[in-house]
């Protein structure tokens, strides 16, 4: 079995009585990428902070590599980095002013810090800017100088909120790639988001959080068989008549939809391509496209909720 | 439940930072030359008004504190050092929330505790240094223009005055950094420091003579009415400064009342005393003894009531 370095058994928050986050379980192994997904507000970043210790834990458990964050945080914060949700520095003083600060705050010697900085600093790409002042930085800028420090403590946890909200696509990717740099290197990264699309791409697995319970938990294709039932979506683009009674005729098919003209989204319950393709062409349709839909985190997300406020109607029924 | 490590832990470094970022900031160069400019105006009264007057004064460094037209430097310290410690304070811990900084310094490993005690720190360090250079820039300028070199005991006073101006500094620092606490716009902040300053300097003892009154249980007893009044008035940290100061300055005071008495044309005297005959330093010191550490225990109790709001706010903005 692989190590465990975050482990959250029944962790709850309440603030006045409110469940803010309702009795999470959740692991997240050495080198692995695990991705909290979920609405603004369900928790995400409350989990976070409890599992720094900078928030009281109300009920349940957390060991943070080994440590508990309520009775040892300075072990635990040793060893972690954390990136917080639009993260601010002091405009005032440089990139590499700012690093400094955090670094005599870790109590890294001067000689190891500086190589430290300048390393991690050209590793972000900051390197021609260290001397600027923070004040001039652009959104992507921070964020990636926000990694740096993580870098630059050589941490065993990266704890990322929100670290693509608000930058543009250049950006994000750029970002994604420091994200899976710190993976190779052997770094468990917990990284939470409401843009599902985004951080799909990086996540080994993911949680997904409604009002503060975790809802859904796995890898995403491990997550698509769940809740899809293992259904496929296949896009069709096709010009000819009675298309989609024909194409409802097709074994396997389970529903058809059309969006708009000559244009079928059809919910299968396996791969029908070849079938499809047939039977277009059997009804003297023209076959403009014929493509399958990987199920995408927003799918599942959006099936989800729908089959689970469904189910809530019936039981108040 | 015991806490691991050190609540001491990063305290140096905060310290200096903070202590960098005050020195080095426009607001700290702005404060200081307002007290120096009006130092310097107060000191050239004094200077005039000694020399017309002089005779065998044993005392005429001290006079350069206590004389001079239309404000003695003391009074322009009761009145300046509030300002600006204020003015270094009233940003001290919402600016961190407002910079978003906040999250990524605790996310270190360091406890609040340094945080917030290398704050206070560096603040009255800042103002120890100020108050040093004024302090040596008033008795240089005494030596040269008067040509009398002090005594001893005159040198021992003028000290223990500096001491007490900076405890002074400390209860308004304090005071300002509860406020940064408790309110999280610094404008709010500073005008409610601003406020409650004016509030103890001015308007409280105006309003001294009716509030004694309501409170006194009878008010046929001129002298406890007077006590009243007095007790109550101290409430003022800037009443404690004035009576410490007035008292250390004038080795002829034996008791803080004698100067109030003596302005109703009464005189306080005790058995065997030659009246206006100086009294040592250690028995000035007894006299004002209580009021020193009135401005002592007004500075711890401001600071923890800050530590305590500090220790339990929420991280997140």
């Amino acid at each position: 079995m692989t190590e465990q370095l975050i482990e959250a058994k029944n962790l709850t928050k309440r603030y006045n009585g409110t469940a803010v986050v309702n009795g999470i379980s959740f692991s997240v192994a050495r080198g692995e990428i695990f991705g909290l997904l979920g609405p603004n507000g369900a928790g995400k970043t409350t989990t976070i902070l409890m599992l720094l210790g900078l928030s009281d834990i109300s009920d349940g458990q957390a060991r943070v590599v080994g440590h508990d964050p309520v009775r040892e945080p300075l072990a635990v914060k040793r060893r972690v980095g954390y990136l917080p949700d639009q993260v601010g520095f002091y405009d005032n003083l440089s990139a590499a002013d700012n690093m400094r600060y955090m670094g005599r705050l870790i109590g890294l010697p001067a000689a190891e810090r500086e190589r430290r900085i300048a390393k991690a600093l050209d590793h972000v790409g900051l390197a021609e800017v260290a001397n600027r002042r923070v004040a001039t930085f652009s959104r992507g800028m921070r964020q990636r100088l926000g990694l740096a420090e993580i870098l630059m403590k050589e941490a065993q946890i990266a704890i990322l909120d929100e670290p693509t909200s608000g930058l543009d696509p250049q950006a994000t990717l750029e970002l994604l790639d420091i994200i899976r740099g710190l993976k190779q290197h052997g770094v468990s990264v917990l990284v939470s988001s409401h843009l599902l699309d985004r951080v799909q791409s990086v996540c080994d697995r993911v949680a997904l959080f409604n009002r503060g319970r975790i809802v859904l938990m796995g890898s995403v294709s491990e997550l698509g068989r769940q809740v899809l039932g293992g259904a496929t979506y296949v896009d069709i683009e096709a010009e000819g008549k009675g298309l989609a009674d024909q194409l409802a005729a097709v074994p396997g098919v389970r529903s058809v939809e059309t969006p708009r003209a000559n244009c079928f989204h059809l919910l299968t319950e396996r791969d029908v391509r070849p079938e499809v393709a047939a039977a277009v062409v059997a009804a003297g349709g023209r076959l403009m496209r014929l493509s399958v839909q990987e199920p995408s985190l927003e799918t599942i997300y959006t099936r989800y909720f729908e089959t689970a406020t469904k189910e809530g109607a019936r039981h108040a029924a | 439940m015991q806490r691991e490590g050190s609540p001491w832990q990063g305290l140096g470094v905060v310290t200096l930072k903070e202590l960098s970022d005050h020195l080095t900031s426009w607001r700290m160069f702005v404060l200081e030359w307002l007290v120096a400019i009006t130092a310097v105006v107060s000191v050239y009264g004094a200077i005039q008004q000694i020399r017309d007057s002089t005779a065998e004064d044993p005392f005429l460094l001290l006079r350069l504190f206590t004389r001079g037209t239309p404000l003695p430097f003391v009074a322009l310290l009761s009145f300046l050092v509030p300002l600006v410690s204020i003015g270094l304070g009233f940003d001290l811990v919402n600016s961190e929330h407002n910079q978003r900084t906040l999250s990524r310094v605790l996310s270190q490993p360091i406890y609040r505790d340094a945080l917030l005690f290398g704050k206070f720190l560096a603040g009255l360090a800042t103002m120890a240094i100020s108050l040093l250079a004024l302090w040596l820039l008033l008795i240089g300028v005494g030596l040269v223009t008067l040509g009398v070199p002090p005594s001893g005991e005159e040198v021992g006073r003028a000290l223990v005055f500096l001491l007490v101006t900076i405890a002074y500094a400390g209860v308004w620092l304090a005071l300002s950094l509860l406020l940064s606490i408790l309110f999280r716009s610094a404008a709010t902040a500073a005008l409610a420091a601003l406020g409650l300053w004016l509030f103890l300097t001015i308007l409280w003892p105006l309003m001294m003579p009716l509030v004694a009154s309501l409170v006194a249980p009878s008010t046929d007893d001129v002298l406890a009415l007077l006590d009243t009044q007095l007790a109550l008035g101290r409430i003022s940290p800037s009443a404690l400064f004035n009576e410490i100061a007035a008292v250390i300055l004038d080795p002829s005071l034996r008791s803080t009342q004698q100067s109030m008495f003596a302005q109703m044309g009464l005189m306080l005297l005790e058995r065997g005393a030659v009246p206006g005959a100086p009294i040592p330093l250690l028995q000035s010191l007894l006299v004002v003894w209580g009021q020193f550490v009135g401005l002592i225990a007004g500075t711890i109790l401001l600071f923890v009531a800050g530590y305590v709001v500090f220790q339990r706010q929420e991280v997140r903005a």
